[in-house]
């Protein structure tokens, strides 16, 4: 899919799903979930090599939610595109069903399950490490919360992707700059982050995390001809798509009443028209 | 003189430290399966072992334990066997949730092998020392928990877990220790090795001095006219609960004696087995719970915990004496 307003119809639809699971018996992870939807839309409806009947394909892109958390976010875009059904939506972390508020791998198109912050980099290396020694072309695409950098083992992972020069590797960060406990820089401070990461010998992108155009070219360009490993850094806002949720730290872990479960729908479709 | 001969070729062949003898058997396996991986952790000597010989089956993933587990977990899923090369210390502890989450709940192949276990790391102390792996890695779903008693055990051992399908941790010590067996035998894993029958008392041991000092226990016990049955638990799980059952029906208790925390190692795994299956008098001999930072050779730092034929002598008359109808241990005690 190639067209930038067929891409935000479907992102759309995945914040739609979000805020429905919010509204659900115990919520979710919302802030986060909206904050990378457009990233999730682009990566599988634009970019990554897939079949959504056959999960295993070996010539399949791979993708790592390393934030696991986001569960809302990738049931929602696995469910779009056809890897489960939609209306098994409803069944999140409802007794019985199989979409824990974690992702497992009784999930179609879940490669690992996630949820520890800190492991979602080195299994991309692993991935990106065991197709390049076999000259197979999967690339191998990892998303990380912002705050996620804060784990010692991601760096652990950042220095071996470059020294194995993994450039089939791509990782995006979701720079929402908003954790648990506020602002990531008066929490542990990450800047200078596109620095740090091009000090490690990566090839660095900085992008507007919500643009899907600009996400689009930037993931057109990839991966590098450098041999060396990509980070697109994308700058989002926790929340993004509901006014009364954007950039507040009580985002991160939401529960929705019916009522605001209306109106935050209603923001989200006023401000999809305010951007078309 | 035909055994002879055979006993010298045995000794021959795994001459050197276990460790020694899993590097040759691991290269020899990678040789025949270019899906067997070596992954490095900057232990020391791999690189002339194995990576110059099969560049492209070795990955080097310097100082990262954690890092280290979670990539092996992912080449893993990839269709690779990686063999996980680091300490005990930092397998079990410092890398032990990407053991948990990324091997053991993947339930991937992936064999970490452990060396300087229990308190063979010596005089490197209790920093290096491995005295809680055997319980943290026995208490995760998939995991399958080897420890071999010497170097012959161990080739046996790495040849029967190439191809088991889920993850196995693999416990060695560090430097060599005298050969348990002296001549070929059957190594199954799950199934105790009896290297000494017995109907008094049985010692159950895992690991190449608990091993060594039940054997030497056995003879001095002969000499006092007590019969003790040896058993040689190389697979701690899953666990010869059959071996263990008959132990306790056919003789008046078990001692168990490891290298290891006497809670939630051997001692542990047999005491919970056993008081649900057929409860018997059961002495755990191993560390007690403390941290370990005397000076002194491995041999030297296990005997300072009972790891002795001497002690367990001791308390497997103990033990007889306590059993005995009438005995007049049973009416003091009353």
């Amino acid at each position: 899919m190639n067209d930038v307003q067929a891409l935000a119809q479907v992102a759309l639809r995945i914040r739609e799903h979000i805020l429905s699971i919010a509204a659900g018996p115990i919520g979710t992870h919302a802030g986060g979930s909206l904050s990378a939807a457009d990233i999730l839309t682009v990566l599988y409806f634009n970019v990554m090599r897939l079949l959504p009947n056959e999960p295993e394909w070996a010539q399949r892109d791979y993708f790592i939610l390393s934030k696991g958390h986001a569960s809302a976010l990738l049931y929602s875009t696995l469910a779009e595109r056809g890897f489960f059904p939609v209306e098994e939506l409803a069944t999140y972390a409802r007794s019985g069903g199989r979409l824990l508020s974690h992702p497992t791998r009784r999930v179609p198109g879940v490669e690992f399950p996630t949820g520890s912050l800190g492991h979602g980099l080195s299994l991309g290396v692993g991935m990106a490490l065991a197709a390049k020694r076999d000259r197979r072309a999967n690339r191998t695409f990892v998303l990380l919360g912002d705050g996620e950098l804060q784990e010692g083992s991601v760096w652990e992972a950042i220095m071996a992707a470059s020294n194995f020069e993994l450039d089939q590797l791509i990782a995006i960060v979701d720079r929402n700059r908003l954790q648990i406990s506020g602002h990531t820089e008066y929490r542990m401070r990450l800047e200078p982050l596109a620095e740090r990461w091009r000090s490690f010998g990566w090839n660095v992108l900085t992008v507007d995390g919500h643009d899907i155009a600009a996400l689009v070219a930037a993931f057109a360009e990839l991966p590098s001809q450098s041999k060396q490993p990509t980070v697109v850094i994308a700058n989002t806002i926790k929340g993004r798509g509901v006014k009364f949720l954007e950039d507040r730290k009580k985002s991160h872990y939401v529960t929705l009443t019916p009522d605001l479960h209306r109106k935050a729908l209603s923001e989200l479709h006023r401000g999809e028209k305010r951007e078309i | 003189m035909i055994d002879n001969a055979i006993s010298s070729d045995w000794a021959t062949l795994y001459a050197g430290a276990a460790g020694d003898v899993y590097r040759r058997s691991l290269l020899a396996l990678a040789q025949q399966d270019a899906r067997v991986y070596c992954l490095d952790s900057d232990m020391g000597g791999l690189e002339t072992s194995f990576a110059a010989h099969l560049p492209d089956q070795y990955v080097d993933l310097g100082i990262a334990e954690a890092n280290l587990m979670t990539v092996a977990a992912a080449l893993a899923r990839m269709g690779k066997l990686p063999f996980v090369n680091t300490m005990a210390a930092f397998a079990s502890a410092r890398a032990y949730e990407q053991v948990k989450i990324d091997i053991a709940y993947n339930n991937l192949p992936v064999r970490i092998v452990a060396t300087h276990s229990g308190l063979s790391a010596a005089h490197l102390g209790p920093t290096h020392h491995a005295q809680q792996d055997l319980a943290a890695m026995r208490t995760l779903p998939n995991m399958t928990v080897l420890i071999p008693a010497d170097a012959a055990e161990t080739a046996k051992m790495i040849a029967a877990a190439a191809y088991l399908p889920g993850p196995v941790y693999i416990r060695l010590g560090r430097r060599a220790t005298k050969l348990v067996y002296q001549c070929d035998y059957d190594f199954v894993i799950g199934q105790a090795v009896q290297l000494r029958a017995g109907h008094d008392v049985t010692i159950v041991a895992t690991g190449a001095y608990p091993v060594l000092a039940a054997l030497g226990a056995h003879d001095q016990l002969a000499a006092l006219g007590i019969s003790a049955r040896v058993l040689n638990i190389h697979t701690l799980k899953p666990l010869d609960v059959e071996a263990l059952v008959a132990a306790a029906r056919e003789t008046r208790g078990l001692i168990t004696v490891e290298d290891h925390s006497i809670l939630g190692g051997l001692g542990g795994a047999v005491a919970e087995t056993l008081s649900e299956c057929f409860p018997t008098h059961i002495r755990r001999i191993g560390i007690s719970d403390t941290f370990c930072d005397m000076v002194g050779d491995h041999q030297e730092l296990v005997a300072a915990y009972g790891v002795t034929p001497r002690h367990i002598t001791t308390v497997a008359q103990e033990l007889c004496l306590l059993n005995l109808p009438g005995s007049w241990l049973v009416a003091y005690k009353v």
